[in-house]
């Protein structure tokens, strides 16, 4: 695998009228190319920001203060606005939660799609309408020549996401950017979306970045997962041994809140207190007041990774006993 | 229809052993609700073979449900958007008020009440909302809005015991008393959800419908609240009827669990057999779509087609367009609840046929 | 329990009424822009003029004993033929001119207050009405104003005035007059009003705190008046401005037909009026001067409009 797409130290801040704010600090992630990528957070942990910023889409008050993302090993902030077009139409496409941010109420369904695809093609409206076609095919749209002559709203909310997902898919993107695409729908609705979104990743081998708060839809789905909180990425790695054996205490915390991790009956795990505003982000580690393993060190210094069997943790409870393993494992020797 | 009946008391009869005693608190019965989407007067005359006619659409949210809410227990109606579960539980408030049938309180009916007929059975009946943001007014201070239902019923009561409820009641829920001059906007999701709670635990029901309460919170805040709740639960001796379309909240908060599709109920169980066993192909269906941990691969029940439109129901079983099992007797004949074996009630010909 | 950890995670103490506006939107939009600043600033000395026009007039114009006619038509001081007495020089009747600006002022802001006072009383609870209880009272109540709407108001006006001229007299109509001309300009617009309230009043309605009010048993006048209206306060506040000006002007624009405040009372208007003959024999002061303090009052208020609009308006300022 190649990688795709490298995020470095980026650092992106809201001015805000109180001040500025920073509402990504130090993110640091790759993604390979076919890869399938896990965004999860909380509200406020940042994830949609980043996943706009990815795309250079971030609107003010909001600004990337630092780092690059670099596309095949260009960075997309040095990219004239030409050229970041041209990226964003034509390799990385964003789905949203709201299928109507992507389809125009006024338009049909078919010119929009041919549309799109004769800016970014020089083709003929002929074969931009069977390119359509072939792609609302590919997401199992019923009927859908009919659907081409059809308006947005005359479409049930599960259909206007797959067409939304035919739009991404038409021109062959290498990464779609999906922010919380099932959220708003049913589960019966989200199951079959998450699955058409695997097969059509698979099948086409496209990266994808799916950004979302549920942990069940990313264990499905994913291979590798970031995990964030207050604006930092404090877990990544692949998703198996996050989803099995999480090491940072709120990745454990999060998924031991799941009802289905807990007895019928019995109280739930929960997790003290909510995520701070990103105005009032305690010092040390973002953490520190909700975690039960908290030390006199997480209340002043951030913590640096540790790597610990797959994945990378930003937690000193977590290097500390990575050291203690280490200084065992020296003695015996 | 008397000897299904009968059937099912005595299913009922048969579960209610390993449960509490039971007496039934709430009764929906045979309920309809339907809303015009016609507009006005004028909207509604359409010109047709030369003459004109007065035409009605209807939304049919609920289709004929019956539902009982033991005491005790938390009964949750799950289904996807659009299938009336919401409707239910605004009938039973009494803020919609239901197109035939009837809706019984401890034996009183209470959905012909005036008013003021009802005040006794608001106190009694609290509700929680979906959207914390917008089930408080934000104009008013938290203690201003709590202190709202208790002032209007215990008119006797003197300022400093009103204040003292108030404190009672925030601190039960976990928001410190002293933050009560304070404005919604100045809580997170979380609070506020809780301050919503403390709104419907103020008066002192004993009959609580939480419509979607958890949905609209973050998974940590999630759990925070539905601690609170069980805990108001079991040291209120409260009954919930809880909405909602989350499953796995279902599986852990449930006593009984009704679940429903287009307006219509289709198989009412104990949580731990409905999620043992399902019987509604439709239910299965929804067991198979909740995304859980550790499975890589998913396994799900792919239905045909799309929910249908409430306006022109299908004949028959609502759900025979969709139904693998379907057969020509689904499409003809509504199917009645029926009993089954470990004390729950379902609707399908195949299974009162056995065919699955 | 774990809910105490919650309560510990506490705020400084609530921030009082002065802390909670001085971090309002409002404040801080207003501390940014000149424009509302200075609107604001001539507005409240428009208001101080009407308010102690007693004080501050070297003369008074009501009193027709001081009035000399000898003293018709003096340019204003700083003019050749100006008089030192009359800084804004007098009218026709030989009232100085500056005294009855500052009464004047006083009766065109009266009017327009009140006017205004009066639509949004019967708007606010017409509107409430139509959008609380829907169904066939909306209906009704919302053609009622459709109806209304359609006369203009300076017609119905003009017609109800000269109506009640013919039939009682000058004499009864002149010591009327300002409670006419609020009546007729309140009861003429008050469909703005009725029409705004209702629109918010239904986006109001679906929240779920009007159900949660109603679940606790509250009734109607009271869910009405103490949950929803506080809420649509933003709309009423922005139309109440701009509702204003354009009762100043309608009672400008009936004094100035003569319908409105007679001469020996005069507004802002019927000043305009009265010295509009004169315009050509070169006393151009009597109207222009009192003309453009009326459309310095008018502005402000419509720049102050404008601006609440912007910052109360979600939909604009989070754009």
């Amino acid at each position: 695998m190649t990688t795709l797409l490298e995020v470095k130290n980026l650092e992106v801040r809201f001015g805000l009228r109180s001040g500025e704010v920073k509402a990504l600090r130090n993110i640091n992630f790759t993604l390979e190319r076919g890869e399938r990528l896990g965004l999860v957070g909380e509200s406020g942990a940042g994830k949609s920001v980043l996943g706009f910023s990815i795309l250079n889409l971030i609107s003010k008050p909001g600004y990337i203060a630092d780092g690059e993302v670099l596309f095949e090993g260009r960075n997309l902030a040095d990219l004239s606005a030409e050229e970041l077009r041209n990226i964003r139409g034509n390799r990385i496409s964003m789905i949203f939660q709201d299928p109507m941010m992507t389809l125009n109420p006024v338009l049909t369904i078919g010119e929009q799609m041919i549309e799109c695809l004769m800016t970014h093609r020089k083709i003929s409206k002929q074969d931009a309408r069977t390119i359509a076609l072939q792609k609302l095919q590919q997401v199992y749209i019923p009927s859908p020549e009919a659907r081409l002559d059809q308006y947005p709203h005359e479409l049930s909310g599960g259909m206007r996401q797959r067409v939304v997902i035919a739009i991404g898919l038409l021109m062959d993107p290498d990464i779609i950017i999906a922010d919380e695409p099932t959220t708003a729908l049913d589960v019966t609705i989200q199951a079959e979306i998450m699955e058409l979104m695997l097969e059509l990743c698979e099948r086409n081998n496209v990266a994808l970045i799916l950004i979302t708060h549920d942990l069940g839809v990313v264990s499905q789905v994913t291979q590798k997962t970031i995990v964030m909180y207050a604006g930092r990425i404090i877990e990544q790695g692949p998703t198996k041994e996050i989803i099995n054996d999480a090491q940072h205490p709120y990745t454990q915390g999060l998924m031991n809140a799941l009802p289905q991790m807990a007895v019928p009956g019995q109280r739930l795990n929960q997790i003290p207190g909510s995520m701070p505003p990103l105005q009032r982000i305690p010092t040390g580690c973002a953490f520190n007041p909700r975690c039960g393993y908290v030390l006199e060190v997480c209340k002043h210094n951030m913590p640096e990774f540790t790597q610990s069997g797959g994945c990378q943790v930003a937690c000193h409870m977590v290097a500390e006993m990575k050291r203690e393993e280490q200084a065992a494992r020296m003695q015996e020797v | 229809m008397t000897n299904l009946k009968q059937q099912a008391a005595v299913a009922q009869q048969q579960t209610a052993d390993n449960q509490a005693p039971q007496e039934t608190l709430v009764r929906v019965e045979n309920l309809y609700k339907k809303f015009s989407i016609s507009g006005d007067f004028l909207d509604q005359l359409k010109f047709k073979n030369g003459k004109f006619v007065r035409e009605q659409e209807y939304v049919h949210a609920i289709n004929g449900v019956n539902l009982e809410v033991k005491r005790g227990e938390a009964l949750c109606v799950v289904g996807e958007s659009g299938c009336g579960k919401s409707t239910v539980a605004r009938t039973v408030m009494g803020l919609l008020s239901p197109t035939a049938g009837s809706i019984h309180y401890q034996g009183q009916r209470i959905d012909n009440l005036s008013d003021r007929q009802l005040m006794p059975y608001r106190r009694k009946m609290q509700m929680i909302f979906q959207n914390p943001y917008a089930s408080l007014n934000p104009r008013m201070t938290i203690a201003e809005t709590l202190m709202e239902p208790v002032a209007l019923h215990n008119p006797q009561w003197s300022a400093a015991e009103l204040r003292d409820k108030v404190h009672e009641v925030m601190f039960s829920v976990g928001i410190d008393p002293s933050w009560g001059e304070r404005y919604p906007h100045e809580f997170s999701g979380g609070q506020r959800q809780r301050i919503s709670i403390a709104r419907a635990l103020a008066v002192d029901p004993e009959f609580i419908v939480a419509d979607e309460p958890i949905s609209a919170l973050d998974v940590s805040i999630q759990a925070q609240v539905l601690n609170l709740m069980m805990d108001a639960q079991e040291s209120r001796n409260l009954t919930y009827l809880f909405i909602t379309h989350d499953l796995s909240v279902v599986e852990h908060f449930g006593t009984r669990v009704a679940v429903m599709y287009l307006g219509t109920l289709c198989e009412l169980a104990p949580t731990k057999a409905l999620f043992a066993t399902p019987r509604h192909p439709y239910t299965k269906a929804l067991l198979s779509a909740i995304p859980r941990l550790e499975d890589d691969r998913p396994q799900h029940i792919k239905l045909k087609g799309e929910v249908p439109t409430p306006v022109n129901l299908p004949s028959g079983c609502v759900f025979h367009g969709r139904c693998p099992h379907a057969d020509e007797r689904c499409k003809r004949d509504i199917p009645q609840l029926i009993a089954t074996s470990d004390g729950g009630q379902v609707a399908c010909h195949a299974v009162e046929e056995g065919r699955i | 329990m774990n809910d105490q950890s919650q309560i510990l995670e506490a705020a400084p103490a609530a921030p009082s009424a002065w802390e909670r506006m001085k971090d309002s939107n409002l404040w801080h939009s207003f501390s940014r822009d000149r424009v509302a600043q200075l609107s604001f600033a001539i507005f409240v000395a428009y208001a101080v003029l009407a308010l102690f026009a007693p004080l501050l007039a070297p003369f008074d114009p009501y009193d027709v004993a001081s009035i000399d006619i000898m003293d018709s038509e003096i340019a204003p001081s700083w003019a050749e033929e100006g008089d030192e007495r009359f800084w804004l020089g007098t009218d026709a009747q030989g009232r100085d001119l500056w005294s009855t600006i500052l009464y004047g002022t006083r009766v065109s802001l009266t009017i327009g207050l009140c006017a205004v006072a009066l639509q949004a009383v019967l708007g606010i609870c017409i509107g409430l009405c139509a959008g609380y209880f829907g169904g066939r009272i909306d209906s009704l109540l919302m053609r009622v104003a459709d109806v209304q709407l359609s006369f203009s108001t300076m017609m119905v006006a003009i017609v109800v005035l000269a109506v009640f001229q013919a039939a009682f007299g000058t004499e009864l109509y002149q010591q009327l007059a300002m409670f006419m001309l609020i009546l007729v300009i309140g009861i003429a617009e008050w469909p703005q009003y009725a029409r705004t309230i209702r629109a918010s009043v239904l986006a109001e309605k679906k929240k779920e705190y009007v159900d949660a009010a109603r679940v606790i048993g509250l009734r109607s006048p009271r869910i009405m008046f103490r949950h929803i209206l506080p809420n649509t306060l933003s709309p009423i506040l922005v139309i109440s401005t701009v509702q204003v000006a354009n009762a100043i002007i309608s009672e400008a624009s009936l004094s100035f037909l003569g319908l409105g405040m007679p001469v020996s009372e005069p507004s802002l208007g019927s000043l305009i009026s009265s010295g509009f003959e004169y315009i050509f024999s070169g006393s151009w002061w009597i109207t222009v001067i009192p003309g453009v303090i009326l459309v310095g009052l008018v502005l402000v208020m419509n720049l102050l409009g404008d601006w609440l609009r912007d910052v109360l308006n979600p939909k604009l300022y989070k754009g």
